[in-house]
């Protein structure tokens, strides 16, 4: 058996790079902390330095952080789910969703804080299941079929959004649009709270799921003659998407591309086996959210950039990228 | 042990098979053979109930099939299909390991057994050192091998075949058949299987079952069943008949003359 021993998975391999990783998470929540428009010493803070760091400073690094798990956890298991390395929440237009529905809930609820999330729920629940219905046929899913059934609900609901914005003041219509694209600016520790218990559960719903999740990426048909139940799977993994994206979203916008990146990288240094795939994008996407929005805070500081925009730039090229390759 | 008792399938209200009626014994190999869209695979595939039933009872058994959860149907019955494709690249000894998936927990990695019937599988099946190759960069005949292993390794005792030798050359044609054959004799498994290579149903099978439109039209031993007038009704086509001069079984060839009229 010294073949089996040679070739079976090395969980200490896996385990070793995953607590790297979390290492360099950490090491990024520091340095994040450290730069900004305002420097901070680690030491002798003043009263209006620890205003800035503990009101403003760290819920935003830790919203950036818990979004990017959102994120990059919804796209590696949408991705496996519909066997479409292109699957994304925000080129699904499931993003969308949820903008939409945390935008009327602000129009109309706006005097309840939770009413964003659950709206936002609701709206990435509704747009994904939009998107699945007219991308599956008789014939399957195309990986064409599903990317043009994302386009056009997002074309569709950024219309919507761009009516209901026509009913904003001035002032909020500039905040409005830079949370559409995706901005931590607003981070509140009660956003960071519900986003992140939304990664916990979000992680262990699809851990549970993962071996599944690998045969449900070999073939639907597959799957079910070996023993998954398809149907479950699949509601399991909607349904936790659309909780991470919601929540992500009523957060911060949409933040574009997080999605595709994170689980591409990941796939490509560790394997498709979700087991590992799900846990390490988690970790790498809060690195990549946070990073990001650290070269948005101080890019042009003291203005700001959308960090939406910063992800967007490097994941267009790497979208056409795996296009041309599928 | 497979009681199939007067099904009826179809998509919507259309029938595709009509009220058949059979049962496959452990150690029994049924081959099922029919023009195309006669609904063999329709068939096939109502009998691991991915396609419901419209009327009539499956028992596996001598309990209704649908008495079973999903995982303990696929550790008893197993499914040899055509090509699929995934976008992902995948090793083939994950591809394998997935047969196993039915024999574990929702989490957690395979076992040392697992990996040890995994192996053992890709080497019966001439695949020795093939596990760390990726799927999509095989030839269609050793994919179809890979598939043949992963069935293997569910250890599921009955398996059903859907034009498993396609794209196979002549020695793993006769390799699949061994190997089908076998696990039929050892271990008290039956194998159910599709095919339009009649000569191949005649050596291997013990009971051949026709169909035409949805209806069975025939069923028994290869010598009961395979004749002139049965074939020409359900190809409609003139046919040679004599004796493979090996194993005496009826042997079928296709009479061109006759064809040309």
């Amino acid at each position: 058996m010294n073949t089996a021993k040679k070739i079976i998975k090395n969980p200490s391999a896996s385990l070793k790079l995953f607590f790297s990783l979390i290492f360099l998470l950490i090491l990024t929540l520091l340095l994040a902390t450290y730069f900004g428009s305002e420097k901070l010493s680690f030491f002798d803070l003043s009263e209006s330095d620890k205003a800035i760091l503990f009101d403003i400073r760290l819920p935003r690094i830790l919203l950036g952080a818990s979004v990017g798990a959102s994120l990059a956890l919804a796209g590696a298991s949408l991705q496996s789910l519909l066997r479409n390395p292109l699957a994304e929440p925000y080129l699904l237009g499931v993003s969308n969703g949820a903008a939409l529905g945390t935008m009327l809930a602000f129009v109309f609820f706006a005097q309840f804080e939770f009413a964003r999330p659950v709206m936002a729920f609701a709206g990435a629940s509704l747009a994904t299941f939009v998107v699945y219905q007219m991308a599956k046929s008789r014939a399957g899913m195309s990986v064409e079929r599903l990317v043009l059934s994302g386009v056009i609900v997002t074309t569709l609901l950024s219309s919507i959004i761009v009516l209901l914005t026509s009913l904003l003041d001035a002032a909020k219509l500039r905040s409005f649009t830079f949370w559409l694209l995706g901005d931590l600016s607003q981070s509140t520790w009660n956003g960071f709270y519900l986003s992140f218990g939304a990664v916990v559960i979000g992680t262990v719903v699809l851990l549970m799921n993962a071996r599944a999740l690998n045969l449900m990426m070999i073939g639907e048909r597959d799957a079910f003659d070996f023993g998954v139940e398809v149907n479950k799977t699949r509601l399991a993994v909607f349904a936790t998407s659309s909780l991470l994206v919601g929540t992500a979203v009523a957060a911060s916008g949409s933040v574009g591309y997080v999605g595709l990146i994170i689980p591409h990288i990941v796939r490509l240094a560790i394997g498709s086996d979700n087991r590992l795939v799900i846990p390490f994008s988690a970790i790498a996407g809060a690195i990549f959210v946070v990073s990001a929005d650290t070269v948005a805070r101080v890019a042009i500081a003291p203005r700001e950039l959308p960090v939406g925009a910063i992800t967007a730039l490097i994941g267009a090229p790497m979208f056409i990228y795996l296009l041309r390759r599928s | 042990m497979l009681e199939v008792q007067n099904i009826t399938i179809g998509y919507g209200v259309c029938e595709v098979v009509k009220d058949i009626s059979f049962t496959l014994r452990s150690g029994e190999i049924l081959a099922i053979v029919g023009a195309n869209g006669a609904g063999k695979t329709t068939l096939l595939k109502s009998l691991n109930s991915t396609l419901p039933l419209m009327k009539g009872l499956i028992l596996l058994d001598e309990k209704p099939l649908g008495n079973y959860s999903r995982r303990e149907i696929a550790r008893k019955i197993t499914v040899i299909a055509q090509e699929n494709e995934t976008k992902f690249p995948i090793k083939v000894l994950d591809f394998i390991l997935s047969g196993r998936f039915a024999h574990g927990g929702n989490f957690g990695w395979e076992t040392e057994k697992d990996l040890r019937i995994a192996l053992n599988s890709l080497e019966i099946c001439d695949l020795k050192s093939y596990e760390n190759r990726m799927m999509n960069q095989l030839s269609g005949g050793e994919r179809q091998r890979v598939i043949l292993a992963r069935a293997l390794a569910t250890e599921a005792n009955i398996l059903l075949l859907d034009e498993p030798t396609t794209n196979l050359d002549l020695a793993h044609q006769a390799l699949m058949f061994r190997l089908v054959k076998e696990r039929c004799k050892g271990c008290e498994s039956s194998a159910i299987i599709i095919t339009h290579d009649l000569n191949l149903a005649s050596e291997f099978a013990d009971e051949i079952l026709l169909l035409k439109c949805g209806q069975m039209i025939a069923k028994g031993t290869p010598e009961q069943v395979l004749t002139i007038e049965n074939l020409q009704e359900i190809f409609d086509i003139g046919v040679l008949l004599d004796r493979h001069p090996a194993s005496g079984k009826p042997r079928i060839t296709m009479d061109f003359e006759k064809f040309k009229v």
